[in-house]
C-alpha cells in the first residue's frame, strides 16, 4: 500500500533465524546453554569427527510443528533434511545440515496491523529445521581467528517468508509479531543481543505498478528491532540512488554496519552462493502423523492474536491497548489476574477494564522499565494492583494519590489499605471539611477572588490547586470542583 | 555434454582444490563422463514415481529425546587441533 521515493515501491521479505529452547542440540547430545566457556559444549558430532552419525533431537520437531500449526501452516507428512555445502571454519563438517526441497512446514501465514489500523497478511512460504554454525572470534588475534563451536548444532527454525512487505515499518511489524509468537509457543527464548532470534531481509525496490520484482539484496547482520528499519530504509535509498545514477542494482549479499548506520558488500559472499543442496545420506526422512500433530495442538496455548481479541471483545479495550498488553504472554495472564480480581465474579466494566489497561500499561510497566525486570518479576502481584484500583474505584483515594501509594507498595510489601491507613491518606469525601478548606482558601485570597468574580475565570484551577494543597490532594476531586464552583460564585 | 576450463575452475574452487594447468583437462574428461552418466538417468521415464530421499524403503527417522548427554571433553578433542588458543581453535584470519 505505501509508496515511496517519486513513485518508488519498495518489496521486502524476511528470513528469521530463531534458535530453538532445547537442551541439546539437534542432532546431538550436547548442551546448548548461551555463554559457556569456549568449547565446552562442542563434542565428536558437532566437531565432525570422522564415523560420527547425526540423531534427530524430539523436542526439535515437535517445536517446529508447533510452529506451524500456530501460523496455520501445512505440517509435511514427511520432510528431509539436505546437505547445504559451504567452507567456513565455523561449519566443521563442511556443510550445514538444513532442509531444502521438503521443508517439515510451508504455506503460513501472519496477520499485522498497520500504522492506519488497518490489517494485512503476510504469506510465510516455510519453515525449515536446520543447524546452527560456531562463532569465530577476532579480537585479541593478530592474524588468526578464534573459533568457538558451542553453538555448532544448536537447533533453529528458518522462518521465510513471502516478498509481502511495502515497508520498512511493515517488516519491522512483522518481525515483532513472530517475536511474539515464538515466546508464546515457549519455543525459542527471542533475546535478539545473544544471537537466538535474528533476521535477513531481502531487499528490491521498483516503480510503482510495475509486475517484476527489482533486483534484490540481501541485508545481513541486523540484532534489533531498530536496525531492521534503519538497514531497509538506508538500503531502499541505495538502490534508488543506484539506478537513478544510471546504474543496475547487483544481487549481492551486504552486512548492515550498526556503527556508520549503512549497507556494505560482502564480497566473499557472492561467488559461495552455489550450495549444492542434496539429501543427507545420514538421515532418514522424518515422517509425521496426524495423531501427533493432533496431540501437540492440544497443548497450543492461547495465541497473541487470540488473546488480543478477547481482550477487545471481553473487556471491551481498544486494539491497541489489547496489542501492547499481549506483547507478552505473561503480561497478558498478569492484567488478566487484575482485571478478574478487581471485577471479582462479575464481569469487569468498561472503566475497570480500562482502568487496568492504564495502570499494567502505564505506571507498572514504567516502574519495571525504571528498574530492568520483566513482568514476572514485578513487586506488585496481580492481587496487590487489583486491590490498589478497586480504592480508585470506590473512592477511597483519587487517582493521583493512587500514584504515590503505587510507589509506597512498589517499595514495601504491605497492602494498599496499609499503606492508605498509615500515611492518611483517605480521600476527603465529608462535604463539611472540603467546604472549611474552600473558606480557608478564600480568606486567606482575598485579591484573586475578587479578580475571580470580575470574570477572570482562569482563576478556577489556582483555587483548586490551593484547596488541594490545603487538604493534602485528599479532597475528593468532582465534589470539590462542585462546592468550590458554588462558594466562588458568592 | 562436455564442461569447459572455467566450469572445472569453478567447480574446484567451490571444493576448495587447487588443479595445476595439466590437470584441468584430465578432470575435464572425467568429470563430463560423469555428467554424461546422469544424463542416461535424466533420460529414463519417472513420471509418477516418488523421488526418493533414502534408499531404506518403509524406515523413517527415530527421534532422540532431548537430554544432555555428552560432557565437556574440550582438552582431549584439541590434542588433534594444530593451534589451540584459551580453549578457541586458530585458524588463519576470517573476517568480513
Amino acid at each position: 500500500m505505501s509508496t515511496s521515493n517519486n513513485g518508488w515501491e519498495t518489496v521486502i521479505g524476511l528470513e528469521i533465524h530463531a534458535q530453538l529452547s532445547t537442551n541439546s542440540k539437534i542432532f546431538s547430545g550436547s548442551a546448548t546453554a548461551y555463554g559457556a566457556a569456549p568449547n565446552s559444549q562442542a563434542n565428536l558430532v558437532d566437531l565432525a569427527y570422522p564415523g560420527v552419525l547425526p540423531v534427530l533431537n524430539g523436542e526439535a520437531v515437535r517445536m517446529a510443528v508447533k510452529f506451524g500449526l500456530a501460523i496455520g501452516a501445512e505440517i509435511a507428512p514427511r520432510s528431509v533434511f539436505a546437505r547445504k555445502n559451504y567452507f567456513y571454519p565455523d561449519l566443521p563438517k563442511g556443510y550445514q545440515i538444513s532442509q531444502y526441497e521438503l521443508p517439515i512446514v510451508a504455506k503460513g501465514r501472519m496477520e499485522i496491523v498497520l500504522d492506519d489500523g488497518s490489517r494485512k497478511t503476510i504469506g510465510i512460504t516455510r519453515a525449515h529445521l536446520e543447524e546452527d554454525a560456531g562463532k569465530s572470534l577476532h579480537e585479541g588475534l593478530p592474524r588468526q581467528s578464534g573459533i568457538d563451536l558451542n553453538r555448532a548444532g544448536t537447533p533453529l527454525i528458518e522462518i521465510v517468508s513471502e516478498p509481502d512487505m511495502r515497508s520498512a515499518k511493515e517488516a519491522v511489524a512483522y518481525l515483532k509479531k513472530i517475536h511474539t509468537l515464538v515466546r508464546y509457543l515457549e519455543i525459542c527464548d527471542g533475546n535478539m543481543q545473544e544471537g537466538s532470534f535474528r533476521c535477513d531481509a531481502n531487499v528490491s525496490v521498483r516503480k510503482f505498478g510495475a509486475e517484476k520484482f527489482g533486483t534484490r539484496a540481501e541485508i545481513k547482520n541486523i540484532n534489533s528491532f531498530r536496525f531492521v528499519e534503519k538497514a531497509i530504509n538506508y538500503e531502499v535509498e541505495r538502490q534508488i540512488d543506484v539506478i537513478e545514477g544510471g546504474g543496475k542494482v547487483v544481487q549481492e549479499t551486504r552486512l548492515y554496519d550498526p556503527d556508520k548506520g549503512e549497507t556494505r558488500s560482502m564480497r566473499s559472499k557472492e561467488e559461495a552462493n552455489d550450495y549444492r543442496y542434496f539429501p543427507d545420506p545420514d538421515l532418514l526422512p522424518v515422517e509425521i502423523d496426524p495423531a501427533y500433530i493432533g496431540e501437540i495442538k492440544a497443548t497450543l496455548p492461547e495465541l497473541p492474536d487470540e488473546k488480543a481479541a478477547r481482550f477487545v471483545l471481553a473487556y471491551d479495550l481498544s486494539q491497541y491497548d489489547a496489542t501492547v498488553l499481549t506483547s507478552s504472554k505473561e503480561l497478558g495472564a498478569y492484567y488478566d489476574d487484575v482485571v478478574k480480581a478487581l471485577a471479582g465474579e462479575k464481569l469487569p466494566s468498561k472503566e475497570q477494564a480500562k482502568l487496568a489497561a492504564n495502570w499494567v500499561a502505564g505506571s507498572l510497566a514504567a516502574a519495571l522499565n525504571e528498574h530492568n525486570l520483566e513482568i514476572t518479576g514485578s513487586r506488585i502481584d496481580a492481587k496487590r494492583l487489583a486491590g490498589l484500583l478497586g480504592r480508585i474505584v470506590d473512592n477511597t483515594i483519587s487517582g493521583k494519590i493512587a500514584k504515590d501509594v503505587f510507589e509506597a507498595m512498589w517499595a514495601e510489601d504491605k497492602s494498599c489499605d496499609e499503606i492508605i491507613e498509615a500515611r492518611g491518606l483517605r480521600q476527603i469525601t465529608d462535604t463539611g471539611a472540603i467546604e472549611k478548606a474552600i473558606d480557608e482558601v478564600m480568606a486567606k485570597n482575598p485579591g484573586q477572588l475578587a479578580d475571580y468574580r470580575s470574570g477572570k475565570d482562569k482563576l478556577f484551577g489556582f483555587f483548586v490547586g490551593q484547596v488541594m494543597k490545603a487538604t493534602g490532594g485528599k479532597a475528593n476531586p468532582a465534589q470539590l470542583n462542585e462546592l468550590l464552583k458554588k462558594k466562588l460564585a458568592g | 555434454m562436455s564442461l569447459n576450463r572455467d566450469q572445472i575452475n569453478s567447480i574446484a574452487h567451490l571444493a576448495r582444490l587447487s588443479l595445476t594447468d595439466a590437470e584441468v583437462p584430465v578432470y575435464q574428461d572425467s568429470l563430463s563422463k560423469i555428467v554424461d552418466l546422469v544424463g542416461q538417468l535424466d533420460a529414463a521415464q519417472t513420471a509418477g514415481i516418488e523421488p526418493m530421499a533414502h534408499p531404506l524403503p518403509g524406515l523413517a527417522q527415530r527421534l532422540r529425546p532431548d537430554t544432555v548427554t555428552e560432557k565437556d571433553q574440550h582438552e582431549l578433542f584439541q590434542r588433534n587441533a594444530p593451534q589451540v588458543e584459551a580453549a578457541l581453535y586458530l585458524v588463519p584470519k576470517v573476517i568480513e
